[in-house]
C-alpha cells in the first residue's frame, strides 16, 4: 500500500505541473502538437526512470559535497542517449522537438526528484516515483496540447490519424502561437484550484 | 556590423527568450513578485550568459568538431556551465564582495536556468560565429531581464488587484504572461 502511494502521488496530489510547478519550459513549447507531447513525454519517461534508478543505485557512494554534479552527469548522458536513439529513429519527431530534446538535461524535475527522492530512498522506491512523476507529467503536457491542438487547428490528429475530425471551420491561430500556451496553462491551473476551493467549503 | 544589430534586436523582442522560446520559465514565475529582486535576477543571468556563450563557442568549433564527438554537447555543455558558475560565485566572494552580496543568492539558482543552456544550444544551431554568439548571449538576457522587469511591475500591481480566488498567484500571473506574450508578438512583424 506504502509503495502504491510512491507512484501515485506524482500522478494527483504531487503533480510536477500544476502542483510543483516544474519543468515548465518544455511544457510550454512542445505542446502545439499532441504527438510532439507524446514524444517529449518518452523522453521525459526514460531519462527521469533510468536516472532515478541509476542515482539510487549508487546512493551510497556519491559524496554528498559533488552530488550535484554527479546526477547532472548521470541525466546529461541518459539525455544524449535518447537524443541519438530520436535522432536515429524517429528522424522527423527529432527535428521538431530541436532544442528542447537536449533541454530535458536542465528540466527541474528530473534534477528535484534526483536531489529530493532518489538520493534518499531505496532502488523499488525511486523507481515507482520516477514511473508515477512522468506519468503526472505525461498527463499535464498531453492534456495542454490537446486544448491547444483541438483550439489551434480544430481537429485532433495523432501520428496521421485523425481523432477528432474539424469540429470548427475557423480555428484560433493564437493558441499555437506562446499566448495560447500561458493563456491555457493559466486556465487550467485556476480551474484546478477552484475545484480545491470547492472542496474546502464544503 | 549590421548582422550583430539584428542579433541583437532579434534576441531582445522578436525571439524573446522567455515569451518566444519559453526559456528560463522557472525564475520568470519565481522571482517576479518584487522589481528589486527581478533586476538582481535579470543582471546576474546577462553577465552568465554573455560569459556562457563566449566559454561554449570555442569548446564546440575547436574541441568537440575535430574530434567529431558533437554528440557529447548536451553533457560538455551542462557541466561546463555548472562549474562556470561555481567559479563565478567563488572568485566573486573574493574579489567583489559588493557585488556578491547583490547577486550571490541568484547564482545558483542559474546552473539549473534552461535559458543559460538554451542560448548556449542556440548560438550553435543558428551557426553563429563567435562574436555573434557573445552578442547574442548578451542580449538574450537582456531580453530576459526586460521581460522579467515587466512581469514584476505587473504582479506588484496584482498585488491590489481584486482577483478571483481561484486565479489568485500562478494562474493570473500566467494570464498576464499571455497578455506579455501576445505584446511581443507585435515585434515578429518587424524585419531589419
Amino acid at each position: 500500500m506504502k509503495q502504491l502511494d510512491e507512484l501515485t502521488k506524482g500522478v494527483f496530489k504531487y503533480n510536477p505541473i500544476f502542483y510543483l510547478v516544474l519543468g515548465l519550459c518544455p511544457l510550454l513549447a512542445v505542446s502545439t502538437r499532441v504527438d510532439n507531447a507524446l514524444g517529449m513525454s518518452l523522453g521525459v519517461f526514460f531519462v527521469l526512470v533510468s536516472s532515478n534508478v541509476i542515482i539510487s543505485l549508487f546512493r551510497h557512494w556519491i559524496p554528498s559535497q559533488v552530488r550535484i554534479p554527479c546526477f547532472i552527469v548521470v541525466i546529461a548522458s541518459f539525455v544524449t542517449i535518447v537524443e541519438l536513439f530520436m535522432h536515429g529513429y524517429a528522424p522527423e519527431l527529432h527535428e521538431r522537438l530541436g532544442i528542447y530534446l537536449p533541454l530535458i538535461v536542465v528540466n527541474c524535475i528530473i534534477l528535484g526528484r534526483a536531489e529530493a527522492f532518489a538520493s534518499k530512498k531505496p532502488v523499488f522506491d525511486s523507481f515507482l516515483d520516477a514511473i508515477g512523476m512522468s506519468i503526472g507529467f505525461t498527463l499535464g503536457i498531453v492534456g495542454i496540447a490537446l486544448c491547444r491542438e483541438a483550439l489551434s487547428t480544430g481537429k485532433i490528429a495523432i501520428f496521421g490519424y485523425t481523432i477528432i475530425p474539424t469540429f470548427t471551420p475557423s480555428p484560433s491561430v493564437m493558441m499555437l502561437l506562446p499566448p495560447g500556451a500561458f493563456l491555457t496553462i493559466g486556465v487550467i491551473m485556476a480551474l484546478i484550484n477552484y475545484r480545491s476551493i470547492r472542496k474546502e467549503g464544503r | 556590423m549590421e548582422d550583430l544589430l539584428v542579433i541583437a534586436v532579434g534576441a531582445i523582442f522578436v525571439n524573446n527568450i522567455v515569451l518566444y522560446w519559453f526559456l528560463g520559465l522557472c525564475p520568470f514565475f519565481g522571482v517576479s513578485k518584487k522589481t528589486s529582486t527581478a533586476l538582481g535576477m535579470g543582471s546576474a543571468v546577462i553577465f552568465v550568459m554573455t560569459c556562457a556563450s563566449a566559454i561554449t563557442w570555442p569548446i564546440y568549433t575547436y574541441l568537440l568538431i575535430p574530434f567529431n564527438i558533437e554528440f557529447m554537447r548536451t553533457v560538455t555543455f551542462i557541466l561546463v556551465i555548472a562549474t562556470f558558475v561555481q567559479l563565478i560565485e567563488m572568485v566573486m566572494r573574493k574579489y567583489q564582495p559588493h557585488l556578491y552580496k547583490a547577486l550571490g543568492i541568484y547564482l545558483p539558482l542559474i546552473t539549473t536556468n534552461c535559458a543559460i543552456m538554451g542560448v548556449a544550444l542556440l548560438n550553435i544551431e543558428e551557426g553563429y560565429s563567435f562574436i555573434g554568439s557573445v552578442v547574442d548571449g548578451f542580449a538574450s538576457g537582456i531580453g530576459f531581464t526586460l521581460a522579467l522587469l515587466l512581469m514584476s511591475g505587473i504582479r506588484e500591481r496584482l498585488e491590489f488587484a481584486d482577483v478571483p480566488r481561484s486565479f489568485q498567484d500562478l494562474p493570473i500571473a500566467f494570464i498576464s504572461a499571455a497578455l506579455l506574450a501576445l505584446a511581443f508578438m507585435a515585434f515578429s512583424g518587424m524585419r531589419l
